[in-house]
């Protein structure tokens, strides 16, 4: 198995040198391989979203590395950081952020518009991942007209439309019914299984975490825990 | 697929955008609209003092430019009528005695301007004739007969058929008398030209003068104003002694009002659309800051600063290129029906006849304006988006993407 991600000694100080000093991340050093169905969790304020931040290439840290394939993300520019997060990273966010004047096609092609995919490409993938995600008959809905699991299951069909190294989901059951959020993770755990996705989730959902493979705790920007299952 | 989301942005907040476009909308359509006041009200004046006092070209003894003394008549008359006949783009022209004098009453005198005219010459180049409010245009009146304005019959207490004695000099100084009777009253849209000018008949002048007699203005109709320049380049090279000069050199005054209301007309709609450019600004901020959580989305998934600034400037002139053109729309339907049907401003006629425009308003705008102003409103909006796309710019995506 290939690491798709690995953080080296990786730290997140806010206000460094100051009294008033946050370590939100305090070296972290892991390695997520391909295929790995992972859970960060931890407690309000462990540093869970401030690590998959640094990991999805969307905050700076202060100190360590953090590779992506053969990346080094935390040496790309900001404008450079763009276009790689658009090629090798998949997003599932708690609030679903689905383009709301979009439909649910339209919020998926989106993002393989913006690789500049031809129009064929766009569409037979679109049309794939939505029936993956049990939307074939929702394509011409807009998020208004779909429920919040719909819209986050829209919101996973999105993440995979660019091909994405792995997808990062940041608490993506926090706003779901149970029903949903079961849904949902079946949908994930068979994408991760049938084809080899890497997901990756900061989560407070038992839910969630009772699903992954792969549990790992943070407390004070520290890992105290990595559990494989 | 930007162009979509735009677009649809626009009505993501049907009100709040409706309320802008309608802004717009009406802000053009107003400025367009007391933009072709000014300008009829302009052009109308323009109009009106070539066709009853100024014509379109004026011929002069070139010291009487300097100094309307009666000695600086034009001496080579004929020389001049040959030049006009023989010249294809002249309509009509028509010689002035011009002679600065008084004009008295029982009730009092006044500085006037009295101008000796053969009345059916004199027809041929301007509508003063058509200005009759009471009275003739010399007929009927063999000896004598004046034609004065309304207010300077109202200020010498006179009407129709009463005396009014005409005072001016001879080359040598001494002082000309005459007694005249009133033949008609006129009234033309300015007041303060009614008050000064006097017309008497050009034989009656010369009689009086005597020795002093001649001509000191020929004035000059061309076929069309587009010819007039040209037509009178060509008297001039023809006639080197004598003072050639177009309306607009004879009344700077009306050219420079001419020339200046153009640049006058956008500097308003400059205005109102920068007015208009902070109701814009505010807009497309609230709509960015409302939208942090989908910017910032959009940032994160990988979509570059470009296509997010261009985002916001196409939503920004989607916008203005609705209520723009609905606005120059109105404003072209508006200026269309009144200048066929004019707008009435009877109740400030006084007021507008001092300045020497009339009281009925043909509103007017050249074609290639509402061009320009929909150019000058889509630039405006883009300068308006520059800031809230900017503002967009500075969002931090991990931050913004769980904005409330």
């Amino acid at each position: 198995m290939s690491a798709v991600i690995k953080t080296n000694n990786l730290q997140k100080y806010y206000n460094p040198g100051e009294s008033l000093e946050v370590r939100a991340l305090d070296g972290v050093t892991l390695e997520i391989e391909r295929g790995e169905f992972t859970a960060i969790v931890g407690p309000s304020g462990s540093g869970k979203t401030t690590l998959l931040n640094i990991i999805g290439g969307l905050d700076h840290e202060t100190a360590g590395t953090a590779t992506i394939g053969d990346t080094t993300i935390t040496a790309l520019s900001d404008n450079e950081l763009i276009d790689f997060r658009l090629n090798n990273i998949g997003f599932v966010f708690q609030a679903y952020n689905l383009i709301p004047v979009l439909t649910a096609q339209e919020n998926v092609e989106f993002i393989m518009l913006l690789q500049n995919k031809s129009k064929e490409e766009r569409q037979r993938r679109t049309a794939e991942l939505l029936k993956e995600v049990g939307l074939g008959d929702k394509m011409n809905s807009r998020p208004m007209e779909m429920s919040g699991g719909q819209q986050q299951r829209v919101a996973v069909a999105r993440a995979l439309a660019s091909k994405p190294q792995f997808v990062l989901a940041d608490e993506p059951t926090a706003n779901l019914d149970s029903q949903s959020t079961s849904d949902l993770l079946d949908i994930m755990a068979e994408l991760n299984q049938k084809e080899n996705v890497t997901f990756l989730f900061s989560t407070h959902d038992q839910r969630v975490i009772d699903r992954a493979r792969r549990v790992i705790t943070l407390e004070d920007g520290k890992i105290i825990s990595d559990e494989k299952r | 697929m930007l162009i979509k989301i735009a677009w649809r942005n626009v009505w993501r907040n049907g009100l709040r955008s409706g309320v802008v476009i309608a802004s717009i909308a009406m802000g053009i359509w107003a400025g367009l609209f007391i933009i072709s006041v000014s300008a009829g009200l302009n052009e109308q004046r323009t109009k009106d003092a070539i066709s009853t006092y100024l014509s379109d070209i004026q011929i002069h003894n070139k010291d009487f430019v300097k100094d309307n003394n009666v000695e600086f008549r034009i001496d080579n008359m004929d020389a001049v009528r040959q030049s006009l006949s023989d010249n294809p783009n002249v309509k009509a022209c028509a010689e002035r005695v011009v002679l600065n004098g008084m004009v008295s009453s029982s009730t009092g005198g006044y500085g006037a301007r009295i101008m000796g005219v053969n009345p059916e010459q004199e027809k041929a180049v301007s509508s003063m004739y058509e200005k009759l409010v009471d009275g003739t245009y010399f007929e009927g009146m063999k000896s004598n007969p004046v034609f004065i304005g309304k207010k300077l019959a109202e200020k010498l207490k006179v009407d129709v058929r009463k005396k009014i004695v005409l005072t001016f000099q001879k080359d040598n100084g001494d002082i000309v008398t005459g007694a005249f009777r009133v033949v008609g009253i006129y009234k033309t849209s300015n007041s303060k030209a009614d008050e000064m000018n006097v017309f008497i008949r050009a034989e009656d002048a010369n009689r009086l003068l005597e020795e002093s007699a001649g001509i000191h203005e020929v004035a000059i109709v061309a076929n069309e104003a587009a010819v007039v320049d040209t037509t009178a380049g060509t008297l001039g090279a023809e006639l080197p002694g004598l003072s050639v000069r177009t309306w607009r050199e004879v009344s700077p005054d009306l050219g420079f009002a001419d020339e200046m209301m153009m640049q006058m007309l956008y500097i308003i709609i400059g205005i109102i659309l920068l007015a208009l450019s902070f109701g814009i600004v505010n807009t497309m901020l609230m709509a960015v800051l409302e939208r942090k959580r989908e910017l910032g989305m959009l940032m994160s998934v990988g979509m570059n600063k470009t296509k997010v600034f261009f985002m916001i400037v196409l939503e920004t002139v989607f916008i203005s290129l609705v209520g723009g053109p609905l606005g120059v729309l109105l404003g072209y339907a508006t200026v269309t029906y009144f200048g066929t049907a004019g707008i009435d401003l009877a109740v400030v006629g006084k007021g507008l006849e001092s300045f020497g425009m009339s009281t009925m308003i043909y509103p007017n705008l050249e074609s290639g304006f509402y061009l320009n102003v929909t150019v000058m409103v889509v630039v405006a909006a883009i300068l308006s988006s520059i800031y809230p796309a900017r503002k967009a710019l500075q969002l931090k995506p991990a931050e913004a993407v769980r904005a409330i």
